[in-house]
């Protein structure tokens, strides 16, 4: 276990409730500090009566809300903040869920208190009292165990790399207000206009449990990719093509420039499997490929490859599965 | 306006990829080439330059081969290249490698300011994005990370960006000199043409050292890196692999194997 706190940046949606990655970090977290306890850092204007269920049943001991007249969402006054939890609590290991904009406070954070960084891992474990995060590199075809070697470690988690599991016993976190300084060329960046995504009504892309991909071989129609995305729970997703084609938004775009996935399954349907497309997504737990073209190379990485029409596998799959879950 | 592009030298992604024993990318594989990412930020400093009469410092730092990545830049159409070439560079963390950037971006300062500092979104072998961030901070310029629409005021010195996150579409400014990162989206780069190819032979490659630029070698490359990777293996091949050609019950098989594998 850590000697001081761990902390966990509490990412939430503009209604204060806890992004879904948010429990999982939580987790982890619980499981390396021990007895030093989790602290959460809130940063936003919102209130945090509306997560208090979540940080409660994760054994959350203390949340630190910053406040600032600054806007949070620049990545400065981010650094400004979780560099302040640091100071406060003495603590020593901080996780923030992999998202760029998390990505960039840590880097500002590394470079102002020579914490060491690890980006998008999905396990971490103490040994010998140093920080070992275990992560996938080029493209998801390697895995490396790598140690942080300073004192402090800033590390950011990719969704999905441990299942949220609530503790033993609830807590009774006390929320406490947190007063920031915040230097004065954090505020050089301004905000100019921010718009919310709107919700889809189904799980966030990044960071679901299942996805279902629709690409070339839609031919723009993702009717049977949503019908089965909608039978698994899961979020829909999309190659490049299908994006540039405006088949569907670009939001949905899964890739090495895209969003990252890595979810327990994958569904590709009419998907090639392009090195751009796999370096999203490669990671994933189990992985199934309907394509057409059977010297596709998604094929070499399936779990569940099948050479058909996805106009008429998915649709089966979805009926299927619905019939066994009555 | 004067315009600094970051780029950086990686294995070919359609190659095969490798970790060496020491856990870094091999990057003496043949296979190498420019970063396929900073080729949208070459091509936003090239546009911005030629709408405001600018200039181009294309900016490396990696072994001998990296000369390749500014070429590039180069033939493109950048009108000077740095090469920072120092055996103490390898095995950098992104903050090493900012910390050698930084030095040679106020290196180049110092000949004349520095309007703008460009880079990718990402560098396609180590996917950090860690470094547009840290180089900003310790040039102490504003950032603009993730740009995938770039609006340079020449006059009020601000620029602007446009940059969608996974729950958020935001516009941000900021005053120059300021740091800006670019997507794949931003723009269409330009191939280098027979011209350009010629024209970049007679172009200046400086190559600059550690010491040129007053760095310590202890606080970058593998001395000053603040991780160490413990491991690195291929992750294995998967097992039980089921490949089938559909003949009319395929749908209903995959949904049988989801329901027995608990994925469902």
């Amino acid at each position: 276990m850590t000697a001081t706190p761990v902390l966990v940046l509490l990412d939430h949606a503009p209604d204060g409730t806890l992004r879904a990655p948010v429990r999982e970090l939580l987790t982890l977290a619980r499981d390396l500090a021990g007895d030093a306890g989790v602290h959460g850092v809130w940063a936003g204007d919102q209130d945090v009566a509306a997560a208090r269920p979540v940080l409660a049943a994760q054994g959350v001991t203390a949340v630190h809300r910053l406040v600032t007249d600054a806007d949070p969402h620049v990545s400065d006054v981010l650094a400004d903040g979780l560099q302040a939890a640091l100071a406060a609590t003495g603590s020593t290991l901080l996780l923030l869920v992999s998202s760029f904009e998390n990505k960039e406070a840590a880097a500002r954070l590394a470079v102002r208190t020579g914490a060491g960084v690890v980006t998008d891992v999905d396990g971490l474990t103490l040994e010998d009292g140093r920080v070992v995060a275990h992560k996938t590199v080029l493209a998801g075809t390697w895995t490396t165990r790598c140690a942080v070697t300073t004192p402090t470690a800033v590390v950011t988690v990719k969704a999905n790399a441990v299942p949220a599991q609530d503790a033993p016993a609830p807590s009774d976190p006390r929320v406490e207000d947190l007063p920031v300084a915040v230097r004065p060329s954090s505020t050089r960046v301004t905000v100019v206009e921010r718009s919310e995504h709107a919700a889809s009504g189904r799980p966030d892309l990044g960071s679901a449990n299942v996805v279902v991909v629709g690409g070339r071989g839609t031919e723009g129609d993702f009717s049977p990719v949503e019908e089965l995305a909608d039978v698994l729970g899961g979020a829909v997703g999309a190659t490049r093509v299908a994006t540039d084609e405006g088949w569907i938004g670009h939001d949905a775009q899964i890739g090495q420039t895209g969003v990252t996935v890595s979810p327990r399954l994958y569904v590709g349907a009419g998907v090639s499997g392009a090195v751009h497309h796999r370096g999203g997504m490669q990671a994933s737990g189990t992985i199934v490929a309907v394509n057409s073209d059977p010297d596709a190379p998604i094929f070499e990485i399936a779990d569940f490859g099948i050479v058909g029409d996805l106009f008429t596998v998915l649709p089966q799959t979805a009926a299927e599965l619905r019939r066994l879950q009555g | 306006m004067r315009i600094v592009v970051c780029v950086k030298f990686v294995p070919d992604i359609q190659s095969d990829r490798q970790l060496g024993a020491d856990g870094r990318v091999v990057r003496d594989g043949g296979d190498g080439t420019l970063n396929e990412l900073d080729e949208n930020a070459v091509e936003a400093a090239l546009a911005l330059a030629e709408e405001h009469d600018g200039e181009v410092v294309v900016l490396t730092a990696g072994p001998d081969d990296a000369v390749d990545a500014v070429r590039k830049g180069l033939q493109m159409g950048a009108d000077e290249a740095v090469h920072v070439l120092d055996d103490d560079v390898a095995g950098s963390d992104a903050i090493g490698t900012a910390t050698v950037l930084a030095a040679a971006v106020r290196h180049l300062s110092a000949d004349a300011p520095v309007d703008l500092v460009l880079t990718g979104m990402a560098g396609l072998d180590g996917l950090t994005s860690l470094l547009p961030a840290a180089l900003a901070e310790l040039l102490d310029l504003p950032a603009l990370p993730l740009a995938s629409s770039l609006d340079v005021d020449v006059d009020a010195r601000t620029a602007t960006v446009v940059r969608r996150l996974d729950h958020a579409t935001e516009t941000l400014t900021a005053p120059l000199p300021a740091v800006v990162s670019v997507t794949d989206g931003i723009n269409e780069p330009r191939y280098p043409n027979f011209k350009g190819i010629m024209a970049a032979r007679k172009k200046p490659v400086a190559t600059l050292t550690l010491a040129d630029l007053g760095v310590d070698p202890a606080t970058v490359g593998a001395a000053g890196a603040r991780t160490q990777v413990l491991e690195a293996a291929p992750r294995p091949p998967r097992e039980d692999r089921v490949l089938l050609t559909d003949t009319g019950d395929a749908g209903t098989r995959l949904a049988a194997w989801l329901v027995e594998r608990k994925l469902v």
